[in-house]
């Protein structure tokens, strides 16, 4: 038996490997057309990587949560541009609910608490998930909707729905999913007493940790290219006015990491999606989502006019670090939700709840 | 040098263990016992850095201060986390610790570090009373955070060293016993400009020692200026090597850098803002404050994280002094981030009176904060030093 820290240096690696062999940004940016997107995908789904919260009687690799959160920042840090994340979450979803998770990807709405789909007594699915990432890309959806018993979780072949997919910050597509007359592949209720709510909070943490492991990868490019990088006669790190940038950019990628890494820390840990989980939940996605956006102009202020061009790596990152703010709640949405709860609970209780761990 | 470039930011996930939150509640009652007393008003900014002694040593009789100390020297050998708890349920309540945070953070820690044992057995269980306040001899008149251009001499003689010089902006140094100063001995090198400064531990009763008070633009009569004149000091209170100081300053920093002091001295503004906003706040005071409450829980959670991995025994000195960076800026820019906010708060709120005083106090406070212990463009420079471009 493996101790939990070996798998997953285990599972990071071997998430590193593929994600460096198959989608390293730099080689994804110049490639002509998708071709790398179809072995990329293998490769993720060979590994176990895709379904990798699915326990192992159901056919998944069986890894804790806290694991799982830690491939998406490996995802993160590769500006990953297929629904793993999505697909993670939604097979953990599903397979909870005992639906059987199919080949291939899923992807979720990625404003889970704002949806209006029904149910008929039939089944039938009618209105529209908005917002669904990948979402012509994908080969199933996964959706919530309101149940007679409670909300309900059903599984859609995207074939059999509409996708309206728009253009994205990332360049990855997103877009809203047409329901009407769609019958599922299957549906339950679901799972872990979840409401769309407890979604939005496990999808925030989520989301951050990824932002989080992007804006890793571009510290890591902006350090490098700053030393290397030579102007008036010296690389441009040497200079205070770089440096002081340089090291504000690494203060918000410490930011992004610590919140993100708490929230997940904390998901895992808890028993059901409750104050607490709302404090970190909402802190990650606001301070990782305010992360991205500072974090991002630094970057392109360090690289200058190479770090605009098309051919350079770094939009990559920063595009999607835009992008993954929107999703699961932006930092807006988060803080009036978070800035009405602290202020119902009144202003003495504010100390007490952020020191209670 | 090897490349720092793929090392990742680090922040462990720690969670306060159970005997700091039970050392919490132990703390919260004595505090309230305290106000209760009219010791101080938790209400109001600007008494943390109040001088108190008896306060001070209330707080030594409960082995508050030191506590992580060995017990031989008065400590009480508790956790870092511990301390973290206490220092932030301190500096929440606004209580009066300047006659013993000094010593407690960083000054006895040096002098558990480089003084001889005789020093320690001394000082150090004073310190842990409350009986025994400190303050730190770094700044002159020609050197703040260029800390190497200090002049103040020390020069040997028979059985010590003569000092000669002025230190400046120097905090809590009329209420101090001690100060650990930094004199220099030797002329810097060629090679290195940081050579020849060497800490001392002067009693701050030894005949030659003037302090006069510099007031602060707030009022506060917190800085002064130490002049030494021809101040005789034992070879025994040298503290480590002689021309060396520079070597030692750097290995505690996490621990000065890291604490809840560094982003919590504001914090009645963001309490005061929530109070305003109270009965029906608009969408835009809502959701400012929202972000300032996930800011703050970031900082926090950095905060102890750094704490846990010092109690670990890791060295996490770029994420401390990150902690600083974001902390300091974060604090300084709360008042004026309350004041926005709260403008179409209901003015008929009855709270609206104290939150104004609060934030007057805020403002005119807030900035020293991205200068004391380090300023802003220091620390940035030893952030982009520990990412390998310096």
């Amino acid at each position: 038996m493996t101790n939990d820290l070996d798998l997953q240096s285990l599972i990071l690696e071997s998430a590193t490997r593929i994600l460096r062999d198959s989608c390293d940004p730099q080689t994804v940016n110049v490639a002509f057309g998708d071709g790398w997107k179809e072995p990329l995908w293998r490769d993720l789904e060979e590994s176990g990587l895709t379904l990798c919260w699915i326990a192992e009687d159901k056919g998944g690799a069986g890894v804790p949560l806290a694991v799982g959160f830690e491939v998406l920042f490996v995802a993160g840090r590769f500006a990953i541009p297929v629904p793993l994340s999505e697909t993670m979450i939604a097979g953990w979803l599903l397979s909870a609910a005992d639906i059987p998770v199919p080949e291939g990807s899923i992807t979720l709405s990625s404003q889970p608490s704002r949806q209006s789909v029904n149910v008929d007594a039939s089944g039938k699915l009618s209105g529209t998930v908005t917002a669904v990432p990948f979402a012509g890309e994908a080969d199933y959806l996964a959706v919530c909707a309101p149940g007679e018993g409670g909300p309900i979780i059903a599984l859609a072949a995207m074939q059999d729905c509409t996708p309206a997919t728009k253009s994205s910050f990332s360049g990855d597509p997103k877009g809203d999913v047409g329901l009407d007359g769609v019958i599922p592949v299957a549906s339950a209720p679901m799972p872990f007493e979840m409401n769309e709510e407890a979604l939005l909070m496990f999808g925030a943490a989520a989301r951050s940790r990824q932002i989080a492991g992007a804006l890793q990868a571009i510290l890591d490019l902006s350090v490098s290219y700053a030393r290397e990088r030579v102007a008036f006669g010296r690389p441009i790190g040497k200079f205070q006015a770089v440096q002081h940038n340089l090291a504000r950019l690494a203060g918000e990628v410490a930011a992004a990491n610590a919140a993100s890494g708490s929230a997940c820390d904390t998901i895992t840990r808890a028993g059901s999606f409750d104050e607490t989980v709302f404090l970190e939940a909402a802190s990650a996605k606001i301070r990782a989502g305010e992360a991205a956006g500072e974090g991002a102009a630094i970057a392109h202020q360090v690289f200058g006019a190479i770090g605009f061009t098309q051919e350079h790596v770094l939009h990559r990152y920063t595009r999607r670090l835009w992008g993954w703010r929107d999703d699961f709640g932006s930092e807006s949405e988060w803080a009036e939700k978070l800035g009405r709860r602290v202020v119902d609970a009144g202003a003495d209780e504010l100390w007490p709840m952020l020191a209670a761990r | 040098m090897s490349s720092n470039a793929e090392q990742t930011l680090q922040f462990d996930q720690i969670r306060l263990p159970p005997e700091a939150q039970a050392l919490r509640e132990e703390v919260r009652t004595f505090l309230a016992e305290e106000v209760a007393a009219g010791t101080f008003d938790p209400h109001s900014g600007g008494q943390g850095d109040d001088f108190d002694r008896a306060f001070s040593r209330r707080v030594g009789a409960r082995g508050w201060i030191g506590m992580t100390w060995p017990k031989k020297y008065g400590g009480h050998e508790r956790t870092f986390l511990e301390r973290y708890v206490l220092t932030e349920e301190f500096r929440i309540a606004n209580a009066p610790t300047r006659g013993h945070f000094i010593a407690d953070r960083q000054s006895g820690p040096i002098l558990m570090k480089y003084a001889n044992e005789d020093i320690c057995m001394d000082v150090l269980p004073r310190i842990c009373r409350g009986e025994c306040c400190f303050c730190i001899g770094m700044s002159e008149p020609g050197s703040g955070s260029d800390l190497f251009a200090a002049r103040t001499k020390a020069e040997k003689t028979e059985g010590g060293w003569r000092i000669n010089g002025t230190k400046l902006w120097t905090s809590g140094a009329h209420h101090a016993d001690y100060m650990i100063g930094l004199f220099r001995t030797s002329p810097p090198t060629k090679e290195n400009r940081r050579h020849g400064l060497t800490q001392f531990l002067v009693d701050m009763t030894l005949p030659g020692i003037t302090v006069n008070p510099v007031p602060q633009m707030t009022g506060s009569l917190d800085f002064n200026e130490v002049v030494l004149e021809d101040v005789f000091i034992p070879d025994s209170h040298m503290l480590g090597d002689v021309d060396m100081a520079w070597t030692q300053a750097t290995s505690e920093l996490a621990y000065e850098r890291s604490g809840p002091e560094r982003f919590l001295e504001t914090f009645y503004v963001l309490v005061g803002l929530a109070r305003v906003l109270e009965d029906n706040p608009d969408t835009r005071g809502a959701e400012g404050l929202g972000r300032l409450v996930a800011q703050l829980h970031t900082l926090r959670r950095m905060s102890v994280s750094v704490n846990g991995m010092l109690q670990a025994g890791k060295e996490p000195v770029l994420e401390g002094s990150i902690v600083k960076d974001l902390g300091t800026a974060w604090e300084q820019a709360l008042p004026a981030r309350a004041r926005d906010l709260a403008a179409f708060a209901n003015p008929q709120s009855a709270n609206i009176p104290s939150f104004r005083k609060q934030l007057e106090h805020a403002t005119l406070i807030a900035p020293k904060l991205t200068i004391q212990g380090g300023t802003t463009e220091i620390l940035r420079g030893i952030i982009a030093r520990g990412l390998g471009l310096r």
